[in-house]
């Protein structure tokens, strides 16, 4: 649900960082909130456990520059990954504009990750969503490990739709500017067919 | 269905900054918002500039989501209003309009629980109105200016975003 604002001329959109526990959803949001300049960016922040594993969402709020005389504003969340925080990750995607999906492409974790798509299409309808419609990128991470699954394979099980996806290892910052400039494409693309 | 995309016209802004000052200056409180239960500021009014205010919305909306969730394990719709009372500074919520939460944070020493939530509730009848009349324009016509807005977007447009980051 993207909020335009025409008072103070800003656009206001929310992408949803979704994917299986350790997968590298609040890497990602770290790594873009280090490499943004400081005048682009509010707090991050972290409803963390003392283990440092998300509780609840993590938050960062971007402010890409103008469009057509409106700031355009995204507000950037995770998900908490762990299976048992199911009615959290309900909640964080009330009002979402675009979706992030990343995999883990470790082979142990396939398991993980088709649980969490479907955990994620389920929520998405809870919520009235059409989760064939919503705009969506899938991000392949942790590609630098010597477990990872070819990417045939990923796409076969996770990426039957055929959104566009990326390849990415988080933690050196690879595939991460890609992967959020793709999905604010589709999210302003939707804008502009609404507006 | 989601809730319809939310536009906010010049008109709806001004009744509802206007309601929070009154607010502020009649419960004596240090800051009042109206943000949407997505965590979207929508206006604000009284001592800005020491709240990060973009923070303050996204936290609110999650604490909102958390306790309407577990109203409704307990069998309740959901909450309606939330107070969390800190040594010095307090914050009230209260939902409004349906898709809406109205934060007040107040003094202790300059005002009471009482008095906030009394003058809060005399202003939502007048937010709740301001807030509607922008709901119904949101989904009636999407756009009331009468003219596409951005439709002319480009891909060169979106591109030159991430250029300035």
């Amino acid at each position: 649900m993207s909020f335009i604002n025409f008072s103070s001329r800003e656009i206001n959109c929310k992408i949803v960082y979704y994917g299986p526990g350790l997968c590298g959803k609040t890497t990602n949001l770290q790594h873009i909130y280090g490499k943004t300049a400081a005048d682009r960016k509010g707090k991050l922040i972290s409803l963390a456990t003392e283990t440092e594993r998300t509780l609840f969402f993590d938050f960062l709020p971007l402010s890409l520059g103008a469009i057509k005389g409106f700031n355009v504003r995204f507000h950037l969340y995770t998900v908490p990954g762990q299976v048992f925080y199911a009615a959290s990750r309900k909640l964080i995607l009330k009002g979402v504009d675009g979706i992030v999906f990343t995999a883990d492409s470790q082979i142990e974790r396939m398991d993980a990750n088709l649980e969490s798509m479907d955990d994620m299409r389920l929520n998405l309808a809870a919520q009235g969503y059409d989760p064939e419609k919503i705009p969506m990128t899938i991000q392949y991470n942790k590609r630098d490990l010597p477990g990872a699954a070819p990417l045939v394979e990923m796409n076969r099980l996770l990426n039957p739709g055929g959104h566009t996806w990326y390849q990415a290892v988080a933690v050196e910052g690879v595939g991460v500017f890609e992967t959020l400039k793709d999905i604010v494409k589709k999210v302003l693309a939707e804008v502009r067919n609404s507006y | 269905m989601p809730l319809a995309d939310f536009v906010l016209y010049e008109e709806e802004y001004g009744k509802v900054e206007a309601e929070l000052t009154a607010l502020c200056r009649d419960a004596r409180i240090t800051t009042a918002a109206v943000i949407d239960k997505n965590g979207q500021i929508i206006a604000t009014a009284g001592e800005t500039r020491r709240i990060d205010a973009t923070s303050l919305a996204s936290l609110a909306a999650g604490d909102v989501a958390a306790a309407n969730g577990m109203a409704a394990l307990i069998g309740e719709t959901e909450f309606s209003v939330f107070f969390h009372e800190g040594q010095r500074d307090c914050i009230y919520m209260s939902l409004l309009a349906g898709r809406f939460i109205l934060i007040a944070i107040f003094d202790k020493k300059v005002t009471s629980l009482g008095m906030v939530r009394l003058k809060a509730n005399k202003a939502t009848e007048a937010l709740a109105s301001a807030l509607t009349s922008a709901s119904s324009k949101s989904e009636s016509g999407k756009n009331a200016v009468g003219e596409p807005l951005f439709a002319d977007i480009t891909s060169e447009d979106i591109d030159r975003l991430f250029g300035q980051t």
